[in-house]
């Protein structure tokens, strides 16, 4: 999982440092707003020179899909004290979702596993960062060796872990199809979240279906 | 290394609304008793969301990509370890793309 952080984080370094932001201002961006996708977009948004509001209501838009993800996590924690569940919902990235969620199939999540899993995550992502903005791009392409599919790979291999029969295959088509279908017609990150209700849609009604047959 | 005020607001306000959605789930549904429809459409999210994130950087850029998800499934499948199916994953897209190029 570090693995596949650093050369994202550091490529995200590499891109706000060729946009005019400081060394500096990369790494207490990626301290604080600590979101590969919201960063990406947040670089493109401060070189057209957005408004703050507007900014700041993009990036809550490309982190939609986090409430539906603390949401599915809420149900694994529920024995975590209020606040320090609060607190680890900072580190809950896409990355450490996905891990966590891998883990509550079979396994009762702990607070110690959840800050195992998530935190380490950070550092590494803020010290990739540093270097991505100081090295600029003199790194080489990521693609040339693949790494920018590791993240897929990764979600693939989270995802066969929730494959239970011909309900899951419906939800993932639908999923897939509208997240594609949105993709190349809604400019953003909205299809994230349409590909996600989507899914959500037929799995309701796939379960109504079951309820009264 | 230097900094502007206003930037650095700016940071901090990003950083809240990111903290916010990730905040929000948790305390939305916290104690809410999940039963019916509303578990069977929150039951869907992981996967649904997991399968809209990358759906696109699979099906959308080209064969290599698509051949190399496939195969990442398959492996994942067979129960191998979280690591060597990506590697597996890496190792076919840079594979598949040397040939579709």
């Amino acid at each position: 999982m570090l693995l596949a952080y650093a050369p994202i984080a550091a490529l995200w370094g590499a891109v706000a440092a060729g946009q005019g932001f400081s060394p500096l201002e990369a790494i207490l961006m990626s301290g604080i707003v600590y979101s590969g996708a919201a960063q990406f977009v947040a670089v493109d948004l401060v070189k057209a020179a957005t408004p703050l509001s507007l900014l700041v209501f993009t990036i809550a838009t490309v982190g939609l899909r986090h409430v539906l993800m603390s949401a599915s996590i809420s149900r694994h924690i529920t024995h975590f004290p209020k606040l320090r569940a609060s607190i680890l919902m900072f580190w809950l990235t896409d990355e450490a979702w996905a891990i966590l969620e891998r883990r509550a199939l079979h396994e009762k999540l702990t607070p110690a596993y959840f800050l195992g899993a998530s935190m380490p995550l950070w550092p590494n992502w803020i010290l990739f960062t540093g270097i991505g903005a100081l090295v600029g791009n003199r790194l080489g392409d990521g693609s040339a060796i693949g790494l920018d599919f590791a993240f897929a790979a990764m979600f693939i291999a989270v995802l066969a872990g929730f494959w239970k029969g011909p309900r899951t295959g419906a939800i993932l088509a639908a999923s897939a199809a509208a997240a594609c279908a949105a993709k190349l017609l809604v400019p953003g990150a909205w299809y994230i979240l349409i590909g996600g209700i989507a899914g959500m849609a037929v799995s309701v009604a796939l379960h109504s279906e079951r309820e009264t047959a | 290394m230097s900094i502007d005020p206003l930037f650095f607001l700016a940071i901090v306000m990003m950083g809240c609304a990111t903290y916010a959605t990730r905040l929000s789930g948790y305390l939305l549904l916290r104690g809410v008793r999940i039963e019916g429809r509303v578990k069977a459409a929150i039951d869907a999210v992981p996967p649904a969301i997991l399968t809209a994130v990358i759906a696109p950087a699979v099906f959308l850029q080209g064969w290599a990509e698509m051949i190399a998800g496939a195969v990442t499934l398959v492996v994942a499948l067979l129960r191998a370890p979280l690591l060597v199916t990506i590697g597996a994953g890496v190792a076919s897209v840079v594979a598949l793309r040397h040939l579709f190029m």
